[in-house]
C-alpha cells in the first residue's frame, strides 16, 4: 500500500516537473494572464480558434475563450479587452478591420492560409433546366433566366446575394455582363442558407451566393457558376474583359482569411505571438473538419483533438519558434 | 364617479354641417395634396438638396471619439469613470456566475482551478421550488420547478445559468433605477419633462447604434451587456412607475398626510405600496425586455442561451434553436410569475414572529440552505445530482426541421400565392406611395397635426424632428421604416385589440393568452425568423411577420389592462340602464379604457421600431439596415444618426398619440 502510494507520488512529481519544464520557455518572461481568443457563431471559426487555443495551451500559455460578435469584437480588440480573433474574412470584415488597424491598436497578424471561395452557386438539379451551366454564358439565355425567376422578378432570374455589408459587386456584375437577373440581398448569412434549404427541399430553382469553407457545399449537391476568372485589371480597368465599358465583368476573387489581434500581444506574449503568426491551415483540411462537425454531428473538441493528434509535428513547430 | 361626456364638443358643427374641428384638417390635407400632385417643379420639396445635408454623422462620430479617448474630469477620465462602474457591476455578476454556472475559481482562463463547484441543478431547482412555494403555494412551486426542469432535461442548464446570472444583475438595477427615476419624475414636473425624451431615446435607438462606444467605455464582456440591457429595459419601468404613482387615489395621500407621514415615509410607506399593481407591470416589462436582450448580450461576450440560439440557426438547426429559445421563455415565465407572486404577498403583512429558534423564524431560508448543502454533498458522491446526466437529456432532434420541411414541400405554393397577393396589392403600393411623398409637405403636415393636437410647442417639436430626419439625408430610409412599421402596427392592433377585448372578460383565456404573449415577447425572433425565411423568402413580408409577432403583445396587454380597470360601478349602472353586452362594450368599457389602449398603441409602435435591427437581417432597406451597415463599417456617427432618426419617428408618433389621448380623456371627462 505504502509502496504503491510512493510510486504514484513520484510519478506525479515527475509529471509535474516535466510539465513545468515544458512550460518554462513561455512562462519565463511572458505574462501568465489569459490570452483571450474570440469565438463567433460559425463552426469553421470555432475549429480554427480551438486549434490555436489548444496549441497555445501546449506551449504553456493561459487561454480563455470569449464569445463575441464578429464585428463588435473590434471594440474589445482595440481596448485590449480581447486579444486574438482567428478569422477575419477579406470580404466581410475588411472595412471594420481597416478602421481598427488604422488606430494602431489592432494589428493584422497575417493570413490563416485559408482562402474564401465566393461565387454564384446553383444546385445540381438546375442543370436540367439550364443545360449550359456552369458556364456563365448560359445565364444570358432568356429561358435560363426564366427558370430562375420568381413572381416578383419574372421574366428576370432571381439571384440571392449576400448581405449588403458583404459587398461583392453583384449589382455591377449583372450590369457589366448584361445578365437578365435581379439581385436580391439577403440580410444575413443564416437567411441565405434558410432559402437554400427551402429550395433544395422542394427541388426548386435557386441561384445564390455561397462561400467556402462552409458546410453547405458539402451538404448540397451543386456547382459554382464559372465566370471569366478574376484578375486585378478586371475590377480596375473597364477595358478588360467582354464588356469594354465596364468593370466587374468577371468572377469574384478568392479572399484571404486573416488573423487579427490586439497590438499588445507581441510584447505581452512574444512566444504566443510567434505561434499565432505561424498558424496555417488549408481549405481542404478545414472543409473536412467542418463536415465532421456540422453533418456528422461530432463535437468541435473531438474534431480538434483528432487534428492535434494527426498533426503533432506541424503544430509543435509553431510553438518552438 | 366621472362627469358624463361633454356633449357640446361633439355637437359643435361648422356652417356646412361638418364638425368644426375637421375643417382645418381638410384645408391642410388639400394643400398637401396640391403640393404632392402638382408641385413637381419644386424638386427640393421632394428630394432634400444634397448640398444642404447636415454632416451630423461626422460630428457625432467625432464627439464619441472625444468622449471615449479624451473626455476628462481633472482627476480621472470619463473612461475611468465608466470602467469603475463596470467593475462595480462586475462584482455581483461574477458572484452570481460562479454560484450558478462556473463554480468558484482560483486564477484565470485555462489556468484556473475550481475551488468550489457551482450549485448543482438539483439544488437550484429545489431552491427555486421553495421560493415558489413560499411566494405562491404549491401551484407556483410546480410551475417554476417544471420550468427549471425543462432547462435541465433539454440540456440547456449551463447556458441558462450563465444567462440567469446576467439577468439577476440587470433586473434589480433596472427595477430600482427605473423606480427611483419614476419617483423623481412624479415629484418634480421639470424632471419629468427633461427625462421623457431621454427615455424615448433609450428605448428606441437600436442597441447596435451605440454598441461600439459602450464596448469601449465598459470593456468587452458581460458587464457591457448588462449596461446595454439596463439601458433598453429600464424606460418602461420609469414610465409605468410615474403613471402608477400618479394613479394613487388622493384619499390615500390625504390619509398619509393626516397621520403625519414624513416625506420619506410618504414615498416608501404610502405611495409605492399603493401603486404596487402598476409597478408590477413595470417589473414584468423589465424582466421581459432584459430577456429580450439576451441575443445581443451574447454577441458581446455574455454567452449563454443567446449564443446557442445564434449558433444553432447558423447551422439551420431549427430544433436546437427553438429549444434554446424556449429555455429563455421558461426562464422568463419562472422569473415573472415569482415576482408577481411576491408582489401579491407583500400586501398581506404577517406580524413579526416572536419565536426564538432560527428555523422557526426563517423556515424557508433554513430549508433552502440545508437543501443546497445536502445536494452539494450528495453531488460529490453521485455526479448525476451535480450535473444533469447527458444520457437522460431530451431533444426534439430533427423533428422541427422536419415539420418546417414538410410544410415547405407541401404548402409552399399556397403560401407563396398568399404572400404575393399581400405583397403586390398592399405592401408594394404603400411603399411607392410613401416614397413619393414630398418631405417638405409631410413635415408641414406633421407640424400642423402637432399644432391642432397640442399647440405651438408640439408643432415646433414634430416639425423640427421631421425636418432633421430629412436634413441628415435619411428621408428615404425613414419612409421605408414608416411603411414597414406602420403596416405592422396596424396589423398588430387589428389582431391584438380584439384578442385583448375577448381575454379581458375571461380569466382562463387571459391566462393562456398571457403565456402566449410572454412567449412571443421573449422567444428570440431569430427562432421564427429563419423558418419564416424558408417559407416566405427574404424580404419585407418576412420582416413584417417578425415585427407583428413581437409588437402584438403590448397591444393585447394594455387593452386587457385598460378594460379590467374600468370601474365596475359604471358597468353596473350601464347594465341597470338596460345596455346590451355590445353596448356595454362599445359605449362604456372601450371608451373608458381608451387612454390605456392608446398607451398600448404607443408601446406597440415602440416595440415595432425596436425590431428594426432584426428585420435588417432579412434584407430590408430601412434605417435598421443603415444602423447595421454602420456597425460593420465601424462608423459610430453614421449608426447613431440613423438610430436617432428611428428615435425621432418614435417621438413624433408618441407625442401626437399622447396629445390625441389627452384630448380624448378631456372630452370623456376622465381628468
Amino acid at each position: 500500500m505504502f509502496a504503491r502510494n510512493k510510486v504514484l507520488q513520484s510519478a506525479a512529481i515527475a509529471l509535474a516537473l516535466s510539465a513545468a519544464f515544458a512550460m518554462t520557455p513561455a512562462t519565463a518572461q511572458e505574462s501568465t494572464d489569459p490570452i483571450k481568443l474570440t469565438l463567433h457563431d460559425w463552426t469553421g471559426q470555432l475549429i480554427t480558434t480551438e486549434i490555436m487555443g489548444e496549441v497555445l495551451k501546449k506551449g504553456g500559455y493561459n487561454i480563455e475563450y470569449v464569445q463575441a460578435d464578429y464585428l463588435a469584437q473590434f471594440a474589445g480588440l482595440e481596448a485590449g479587452d480581447l486579444h486574438v480573433a482567428m478569422e477575419m474574412w477579406e470580404t466581410t470584415g475588411r472595412d471594420a478591420m481597416d478602421a481598427a488597424t488604422a488606430t494602431g491598436k489592432v494589428e493584422n497578424i497575417g493570413p490563416t492560409g485559408m482562402k474564401a471561395k465566393e461565387e454564384w452557386w446553383f444546385p445540381e438539379y438546375m442543370k436540367e433546366k439550364c443545360p449550359g451551366l456552369p458556364n456563365w454564358e448560359a445565364l444570358k439565355e432568356a429561358s435560363c433566366a426564366e427558370a430562375f425567376s420568381t413572381a416578383e422578378t419574372a421574366p428576370k432570374g432571381r439571384y440571392l446575394g449576400g448581405p449588403v455589408t458583404w459587398g461583392g459587386f453583384d449589382d455591377e456584375r449583372v450590369q457589366a455582363l448584361d445578365l437578365p437577373f435581379e439581385v436580391i440581398h439577403a440580410g444575413t448569412d443564416a437567411a441565405l442558407f434558410a432559402e437554400l434549404e427551402s429550395a433544395y427541399q422542394r427541388q426548386a430553382p435557386i441561384m445564390l451566393w455561397i462561400y467556402a469553407p462552409h458546410w453547405a457545399p458539402a451538404k448540397y449537391k451543386g456547382e459554382w457558376v464559372e465566370f471569366p476568372a478574376y484578375t486585378k485589371e478586371c475590377y480596375e480597368d473597364p477595358k478588360w474583359g467582354s464588356n469594354a465599358a465596364a468593370q466587374y465583368d468577371c468572377g469574384k476573387p478568392f479572399g484571404e482569411i486573416w488573423k487579427v489581434g490586439w497590438s499588445g500581444v507581441k510584447d505581452k506574449w512574444p512566444g504566443a505571438y510567434a505561434a499565432i503568426k505561424a498558424f496555417t491551415i488549408n481549405n481542404d483540411e478545414m472543409g473536412a473538419m467542418i463536415t465532421k462537425v456540422d453533418l456528422d454531428g461530432k463535437s468541435v473538441s473531438d474534431v480538434v483533438a483528432e487534428w492535434m493528434g494527426a498533426n503533432e509535428a506541424r503544430w509543435s513547430g509553431w510553438i518552438k519558434k | 364617479m366621472t362627469a358624463p361626456a361633454n356633449p357640446s364638443v361633439e355637437a359643435a358643427a361648422g356652417p356646412i354641417g361638418l364638425p368644426r374641428g375637421l375643417i382645418p384638417w381638410i384645408v391642410a390635407a388639400g394643400a398637401f395634396i396640391v403640393l404632392w400632385r402638382f408641385g413637381g417643379a419644386y424638386d427640393w420639396a421632394f428630394e432634400y438638396p444634397g448640398a444642404a445635408i447636415i454632416p451630423a454623422g461626422r460630428w457625432i462620430g467625432d464627439f464619441m471619439k472625444w468622449l471615449v479617448n479624451e473626455a476628462h474630469f481633472g482627476l480621472f477620465s470619463f473612461k475611468d469613470l465608466t470602467r469603475f462602474i463596470a467593475a462595480l457591476i462586475d462584482l455581483p455578476y461574477r458572484c452570481a456566475l460562479s454560484l450558478l454556472a462556473t463554480g468558484f475559481l482560483k486564477g484565470q482562463g485555462s489556468g484556473a482551478v475550481q475551488i468550489l463547484p457551482p450549485l448543482s441543478w438539483v439544488a437550484v431547482t429545489a431552491t427555486i421550488g421553495l421560493i415558489g412555494f413560499h411566494a405562491g403555494g404549491r401551484k407556483l412551486a410546480t410551475l417554476v420547478v417544471l420550468c427549471f426542469g425543462f432547462l435541465a432535461a433539454f440540456g440547456q442548464w449551463q447556458s441558462a445559468m450563465a444567462t440567469l446570472a446576467s439577468i439577476l444583475v440587470a433586473v434589480p438595477i433596472g427595477v430600482i433605477g427605473g423606480l427611483l427615476l419614476g419617483i423623481a419624475a412624479y415629484r418634480w414636473h421639470w424632471f419629468e419633462r427633461a427625462l421623457t425624451p431621454v427615455l424615448d431615446l433609450m428605448q428606441t435607438i437600436p442597441v447596435f447604434a451605440y454598441l461600439v462606444p459602450i464596448l469601449f467605455l465598459f470593456g468587452f464582456g458581460p458587464t457591457a451587456a448588462v449596461v446595454a440591457t439596463v439601458i433598453y429595459a429600464m424606460p418602461p419601468m420609469t414610465r409605468i412607475a410615474t403613471l402608477a404613482l400618479r394613479a394613487v387615489p388622493s384619499d390615500t395621500l390625504d390619509l398619509g398626510r393626516m397621520i403625519g407621514c414624513t416625506r420619506r415615509q410618504m414615498t416608501w410607506r404610502v405611495l409605492v405600496p399603493s401603486a404596487k399593481d402598476g409597478l408590477m407591470v413595470g417589473v414584468n416589462q423589465v424582466i421581459m425586455l432584459s430577456l429580450n436582450m439576451v441575443i445581443i448580450a451574447s454577441m458581446i461576450g455574455a454567452g449563454g442561451l443567446g449564443f446557442d440560439v445564434l449558433a444553432a440557426l447558423r447551422r439551420l438547426d431549427i430544433g436546437a434553436g427553438l429549444e434554446a429559445g424556449l429555455a429563455i421563455v421558461a426562464l422568463a415565465i419562472a422569473l415573472d410569475r415569482l415576482s408577481q407572486a411576491f408582489a401579491a404577498r407583500a400586501g398581506t403583512m404577517t406580524p413579526p414572529a416572536v419565536s426564538t429558534s432560527l428555523p422557526a423564524r426563517h423556515p424557508y431560508i433554513v430549508a433552502a440552505l440545508a437543501m443546497i448543502v445536502l445536494a452539494g454533498v450528495a453531488g460529490l458522491a453521485m455526479p448525476a445530482l451535480q450535473t444533469y446526466p447527458p444520457a437522460l437529456q431530451l431533444s426534439t432532434g430533427s423533428f422541427w426541421s422536419n415539420v418546417v420541411g414538410w410544410i415547405n414541400v407541401n404548402y409552399f405554393d399556397t403560401l407563396e400565392a398568399a404572400k404575393n397577393a399581400v405583397l403586390l396589392n398592399i405592401l408594394v403600393p404603400l411603399k411607392r406611395l410613401l416614397l413619393g411623398l414630398p418631405w417638405a409637405g409631410v413635415t408641414a403636415l406633421l407640424a400642423f397635426a402637432g399644432y391642432r393636437l397640442g399647440g405651438l410647442r408640439l408643432a415646433t417639436l414634430t416639425g423640427a424632428l421631421a425636418f432633421l430626419i430629412a436634413a441628415t439625408g435619411q428621408w428615404e430610409k425613414a419612409m421605408i421604416t414608416v411603411y414597414l412599421c406602420g403596416i405592422s402596427v396596424v396589423l398588430a392592433c387589428l389582431i391584438g385589440v380584439p384578442i385583448g377585448i375577448a381575454a379581458a372578460q375571461r380569466d382562463r383565456l387571459w391566462n393562456w393568452v398571457q403565456v402566449i404573449i410572454d412567449t412571443l415577447q421573449t422567444l428570440p425572433s431569430f427562432v421564427y425568423l429563419m423558418p419564416a425565411v424558408m417559407l416566405f423568402r427574404v424580404g419585407d413580408f418576412t420582416a413584417m411577420i417578425a415585427v407583428v409577432a413581437y409588437a402584438i403583445s403590448p397591444a393585447i396587454r394594455y387593452t386587457v389592462h385598460g378594460l379590467r380597470k374600468v370601474d365596475p360601478r359604471l358597468i353596473e349602472a350601464g347594465t341597470a340602464m338596460g345596455c346590451t353586452q355590445w353596448q356595454l362594450l362599445t359605449r362604456i368599457k372601450i371608451k373608458l379604457a381608451l387612454p390605456e389602449i392608446m398607451l398600448g398603441l404607443n408601446q406597440t409602435i415602440m416595440f415595432a421600431l425596436s425590431m428594426l435591427v432584426i428585420t435588417a437581417l432579412v434584407g430590408t432597406r430601412d434605417l435598421g439596415q443603415e444602423v447595421y451597415i454602420a456597425l460593420t463599417k465601424a462608423d459610430t456617427g453614421r449608426g447613431l444618426v440613423a438610430g436617432l432618426a428611428v428615435a425621432f419617428i418614435a417621438i413624433i408618433a408618441d407625442r401626437l398619440i399622447s396629445a390625441g389621448a389627452a384630448r380624448t380623456k378631456a372630452r370623456l371627462g376622465l381628468e
